[in-house]
């Protein structure tokens, strides 16, 4: 098996003043994820490397760090894709709480902060809302999101400003402003039609990259300025 | 450090099951909850389900309840409990319908409704051939109910205790639940949760297996607490291969492949599930078709005398790969650099779902014993826990019928406990055995990694403990098993650290992951017949005479293990030979 070798920022809080480099060299088939290298450097090397993982297929949106630079989920980035020298670093602009491991609880507070749920006060009927193919498709991009915060930890804005709300926040608005069935959209654009909402885009794209579900999120929030500019989102 | 907090329920585990029954207890202005997870619980498993979730909703063509309870009895090779599954069948209705209802973005039909389409081992008429069944949302069914859900218990204010580990159930000396301890990964400290109510909904533990569909997370963790606890465990002898997992990764690949038209092929190219199952063919119930594929494998019918097969879905064309599976493809395009569109699916049997765990009656209250006794405050759903639906082989969209039946099931149960209980005092030092576990497996300075031992109980629980069983294999396996219980003993946690420190945490779970793997092999060495997804070769035949009864496995406090039995509960469907 070709040697690799993963270059590492560590920062453990109870021995390290500050975060450090540090290399290990580990056999990986190119077919491998990056997360199985960093495991068999967990279990075989140095088990205090520490970073979170569960489902390993890119599913539930655990392990998203940066991998050669870029926000990557580590179990969807093949060894071969990455080169003989990686370099694996915590999400930025959250605080770190040890190597990988970032403290997400800003991140579900934004989450929070949008209604990320399906308010609908009017009569219950009997059997299921209707809805058409159509108007289903119509946000189907946004109900992928694994809520990961690859996209948010990607953008300039919120690195230059921790209380704008963030890319992620605004894919979960999006994903109930369009939906028909919903009856609150207009609820969560006046919450994003603020300083700290929607208008902190700047249209870089850096989210759009950062995706592992490829959701097209530059896109939503340019349909979550446009509904706030010119009405509803369903006129 | 130990904090204490008081509550009146406790849901342990944030995936479908707990969520639902959070869902419920939320509505109780009087029954204060708190979900208790050790991930943040959209990472939960449930969200890697695809296919889709059962129920006779008949939006595309004539369905019965009574018709879905069929196949679910047929499929659990009679060992089911039917007055349960008729329950399950029944309220799949309803409950299906709810959950569009709090949002759940459903794929639609040409009318609206909620689209369906056929899985494997659901029929019509009893038999006569596939109907469409499966709800679902593309192939991100389990995706779009766990963020459902998760979006109802904050519309819903619930409280959570994310990346808290549950270690321990703690019990009264009179036999009532009162609590749990657990241990918060980033600070390293214990807490000590004190409540009336306590339902373990944690999951499954497919990483007693190598090829394995689950999560890294999945680790049995409240089944072996249970385990150890002094409950009883039902048919862990009974553990699910999905037939179609890829290769070498075990990475699911939703039966809706062939539920959308996909086939099996072998090396020569032949659609050789017209062999095994004539009438279903490639919808087969699991435990078949992965015989099957297992069967073609050993008989060097391997694409290239390899141990994996095909699965072709390259007639279906990119518009339906595209639209209905398209997360599929995306995992195909990544792992294996497969386009689905353009070429077949390297793919073997993995690893999936335990159908057996901590025994509970149809309200998921946990019971011990022949006559189902109620342990008071006790409850389990979902994968954790045997009601038992699944009997000896789930059918495919019946585990997520599962967790959000048995999760509301649990969740108006709790409730209605929580008003009539009071809250029962702790007994004195609760967490003594935890911090006694903690303490043997931080002691080691020198010694193997628990990795070591994991991969180790892992190959022969695969090689041994599988799709097809021996009495001679599964006597290896279990020596294995529990020298590996011997060793563990002596691991080492290299990182000595307190907080975050997953290290320890593996090493924990690996625990659990071994007394799972020993009460699984005992239990299956001791039923001396095939049944579902129990397939000894050296007992071909399913025996009803002395087997058609569950099994029970207790820990005794010596260690040891006791086997006991309880009886099937059978209503209108008497046992008859199985044939797709």
């Amino acid at each position: 098996m070709p040697k690799s070798t993963i270059r590492i920022l560590r920062f453990n809080p109870e021995t390290d003043e500050r975060p450090y480099y540090r290399e290990y060299v580990v056999e990986a088939d190119p077919t491998d994820r990056v997360l199985d290298a960093l495991n068999t450097i967990k279990w075989y090397q140095d088990g205090t490397l520490t970073y979170r993982r569960s489902c390993a297929h890119g599913i539930c949106g655990s392990d998203a760090m940066r991998i050669n630079g870029a926000n990557r989920l580590a179990c969807k980035v093949l060894m071969r894709d990455v080169g003989a020298m990686v370099t694996v670093e915590p999400l930025m602009g959250f605080r770190v709480i040890k190597d990988m491991v970032v403290d997400m609880e800003p991140f579900f507070a934004q989450f929070r902060s949008v209604l990320p749920f399906f308010i609908n006060e009017g009569r219950t009927p009997e059997r299921e809302r209707l809805q058409s193919a159509e108007d289903r498709e119509r946000f189907d991009d946004t109900t992928k999101c694994i809520l990961c915060a690859a996209c948010t930890t990607s953008c300039p804005s919120f690195w230059a400003d921790e209380n704008f709300v963030g890319p992620a926040a605004i894919v979960n608005a999006h994903r109930f402003i369009f939906d028909t069935r919903d009856s609150a959209a207009q609820e969560r654009l006046d919450i994003l039609n603020d300083r700290e909402g929607v208008w902190r885009c700047r249209t870089i794209f850096n989210c759009t990259e950062a995706c592992p579900r490829e959701i097209r999120i530059t896109q939503a929030i340019g349909e979550v300025k446009k509904a706030i500019l010119y009405g509803t989102a369903r006129a | 450090m130990i904090h204490t907090h008081t509550y009146d329920a406790l849901v342990v585990g944030g995936g479908g099951a707990g969520l639902m029954s959070a869902i419920y207890l939320s509505r109780e202005p009087n029954v204060r909850t708190a979900v208790i997870s050790k991930l943040y619980p959209t990472r939960s498993h449930t969200g890697a389900a695809q296919g889709g979730i059962g129920a006779a909703l008949a939006n595309l063509e004539e369905d019965h309840p009574e018709w879905h309870a069929f196949d679910t009895v047929k499929g659990s090779d009679y060992l089911g409990d039917q007055d349960a599954i008729e329950a399950m069948c029944e309220e799949a209705i309803p409950v299906i319908i709810e959950l569009e209802h709090m949002g759940l973005p459903f794929s639609r039909t040409a009318d609206g409704k909620i689209a369906q389409r056929p899985f494997g081992g659901h029929t019509h008429h009893f038999g006569q051939g596939p109907v469409r069944r499966s709800c679902y949302a593309a192939d991100r069914t389990g995706h779009m109910i766990l963020q459902t859900l998760y979006q109802n218990c904050i519309k819903q204010g619930v409280d959570f205790y994310d990346e808290f580990q549950v270690v321990d159930v703690i019990l009264s000396d009179d036999g009532r639940c009162c609590g749990v301890v657990a241990w918060h990964v980033q600070s390293g400290d214990l807490h000590v949760f004190h409540a009336k109510a306590v339902e373990f909904a944690t999951g499954g533990f497919g990483r007693v297996w190598s090829i394995t569909s689950n999560a890294h997370a999945n680790t049995g963790d409240g089944v072996a607490i249970a385990l150890r606890a002094g409950l009883p465990l039902e048919d862990m002898e009974f553990y699910q291969f999905h037939p179609t997992g890829i290769y070498r990764l075990g990475i699911l690949i939703t039966e809706g492949v062939r539920g959308e038209g996909g086939v099996l092929r072998n090396d020569h190219g032949e659609r050789f599930m017209e062999r095994y199952a004539p009438t279903m063919k490639d919808l087969a119930s699991r435990d078949v078709v992965s015989r099957a594929i297992h069967k073609e494998i050993r008989e060097g019918r391997g694409i290239g005398g390899k141990k994996y097969v095909y699965l072709d879905a390259t007639h279906l064309g990119a518009e339906v790969i595209e639209n209905k599976l398209p997360d599929i493809a995306d995992f195909c395009r990544t792992y294996l650099g497969v386009d689905p569109v353009k070429s077949p699916m390297p793919i073997q049997p993995t690893a999936h779902y335990a159908m057996g765990g901590i025994p509970t009656d149809a309200w998921c209250r946990a019971v011990t014993g022949p006559q189902n006794t109620v342990l008071p405050g006790l409850y389990a759903a979902g994968e954790t826990a045997c009601v038992s639906v699944h009997g000896a082989n789930r059918l495919g969209t019946n585990s997520l019928l599962d967790l959000v039946v048995f999760g509301r099931r649990g969740g108006i149960d709790m409730a209605r406990f929580c008003r009539e209980a009071d809250l029962p005092p702790l007994p004195k030092d609760p967490t003594a055995r935890v911090e006694e576990q903690f303490g043997m497996l931080l002691a080691n300075t020198k010694g193997e990694p628990a990795a070591k031992l994991r991969e180790e109980m892992q190959d022969v629980m695969q090689d041994e403990v599988g799709i097809y069983r021996t009495g001679e294999g599964m006597t290896t396996a279990l020596a294995k098993v529990r020298e590996l219980q011997a060793r563990f003993k002596d691991v080492v946690v290299m990182d000595r650290g307190r907080q975050f420190n997953t290290d320890l945490l593996e090493a924990w779970e690996l625990g659990n992951l071994l007394d799972l793997a020993e009460v699984t092999t005992l239990s299956a060495l001791n039923r001396t017949e095939s049944r579902g997804a129990h397939m000894r070769e050296d007992y071909e035949k399913r025996d009803d005479v002395n087997w058609l009864k569950h099994t029970l496995v207790t820990k005794q406090a010596d260690g040891s293990l006791d086997i006991s039995y309880k009886p099937v509960v059978i209503t209108k469907f008497q046992p008859k030979e199985r044939v797709y």
